[in-house]
């Protein structure tokens, strides 16, 4: 019972710690995430924008000693990998300070941890039988299949909203021509004739 | 006997689920802030969020766990804007809801904080971990429940992935279709705007020069 316990607590521990977010990070704005991370953890992490704007943003990660890990500006989506070489608070911030007035949408994944994701933590130390090691390479198998997914969802979302955007402009402005062609129109017109009312008299007189 | 491996069992389980709490990214929070997190997922998909929050101590100078009477308030929309979910949580809490319609879903959480004392000009450090369809199966339970053995359950485990994956390729058609839809719309109003367009020029042009036509000639000028 007691091993049945400690191996259900181990099952936790050797799983592979991550979280996936979507935020919205309003104009003029900055959002940093925490977390707190031992000595020697590779950790890694990955953020696409997803709308707003020209669908880039800034991104910064810090050390707990404040040192700039990574900066890169207005990045519409990249990724980084590093091993920790102290134990403490690492920061990663987004920065939407040089835009004025979008939003925008922000997905991160940031993954932790150096062992694979188990489910017995029994037959850690044991070889594997064929079935086994069979499926733990399924495992993987699908776990870059549902990865994939993840980035075309987010890549299929970033492009239907531009089209959305596209729709949405191309209606705006057809409607404003047609108005600025009738204003314009008849604008050129009444100018016209103002112009010749007035010399009416002088023209007259001249020829 | 028996009653002493259920608590046991029982105290396991839930030695689990706190472990699982533990460690997680954090970010703060204003005292009437709220802060949204948006999750697209496909029909069908559970989502088990848990957070737990820490204020900040000024005596102290740290982030000590927070009172009792702070709470959270967590709010979760559907892609129709219909609100699926909105309860208020104490300050360390699960929230769980499965989708019945595919698209985004919105998680809004909140303080519940009336009394501006409690944060005393500080901020609130909210832990949050969010999981989603097969990654929100506790394989722990699956296993005791069903009685599996390490392969069946390994095996299990690839089953959920395969629904999961499944699932989203379906979802993935749905978008298509919508996305497919934009781009027609697109497409005909261009089209039919520049149509338009192009006629209403040539008729302003043609009025304009018959209206200035027949007005010079009154103006005895042509």
């Amino acid at each position: 019972m007691l091993y049945l316990g400690l191996s259900c607590l181990l099952l936790h521990v050797l799983v592979v710690f991550g979280t996936e977010l979507t935020f919205e990070l309003p104009d003029n704005e900055k959002e940093c995430f925490y977390e707190e991370l031992e000595k020697d953890v590779r950790f890694d992490f990955d953020f696409q924008v997803i709308s707003g704007g020209n669908y880039d943003v800034d991104c910064f990660v810090i050390d707990p000693l404040d040192n700039v890990l990574y900066n890169e500006k207005k990045k519409q989506y990249d990724s980084f990998s590093h091993t920790t070489d102290m134990k403490g608070v690492y920061k990663v911030c987004f920065s939407n300070e040089f835009s004025t007035f979008t939003d925008k949408t922000v997905y991160l994944d940031f993954r932790h941890g150096d062992e694979e994701p188990l489910l017995e933590s029994m037959t850690r130390s044991s070889a594997l039988t064929q079935m086994e090691s069979s499926c733990v390479s399924l495992h993987e198998i699908l776990n870059s299949v549902a990865e994939s997914q993840t980035w075309y969802r987010l890549r299929e979302a970033h492009d239907r909203i531009k089209a959305e955007h596209l729709l949405e402009r191309v209606s705006y402005w057809s409607i404003g021509e047609t108005i600025l062609l009738f204003v314009i129109g008849i604008g050129q017109v009444i100018m016209l004739r103002s112009f010749f009312s007035d010399k009416k008299g002088s023209l007259a007189a001249t020829t | 006997p028996a009653a002493g491996r259920m608590f046991a069992a029982a105290g396991i389980l839930l030695l689990n689920v706190f472990y699982s709490v533990v460690s997680s990214l954090y970010f703060h929070i204003g005292e009437t802030e709220k802060k949204c997190f948006i999750e697209e997922i496909p029909d069908e998909t559970m989502i088990i969020g848990n957070y737990r929050t820490q204020l900040y101590d000024k005596q102290r100078e740290e982030y000590l766990p927070a009172t009792q009477g702070l709470g959270m308030f967590v709010e979760v929309r559907d892609p129709d804007d219909k609100v699926i979910l909105s309860r208020q949580y104490g300050s360390e809490g699960r929230f769980t809801f499965t989708s019945h319609t595919p698209g985004e879903h919105q998680i809004c959480l909140h303080s519940n904080s009336s009394k501006f004392s409690l944060f005393a000009g500080g901020l609130l450090r909210v832990h949050l971990d969010i999981q989603v369809g097969e990654h929100a199966n506790n394989y722990a339970e699956i296993a005791a429940k069903d009685k599996l053995t390490e392969l069946q359950l390994r095996v299990r485990q690839l089953v959920e992935q395969v629904d999961q994956i499944q699932k989203e390729q379906n979802y993935q058609r749905y978008r298509e279709e919508r996305f497919r839809q934009t781009s027609e719309s697109t497409n005909q109003r261009v089209l039919w705007w520049s149509i338009v367009q192009t006629l209403i020029l040539v008729a302003i042009g043609i009025w304009q020069m018959r209206h200035l036509k027949s007005f010079f000639e009154a103006k005895k000028l042509v």
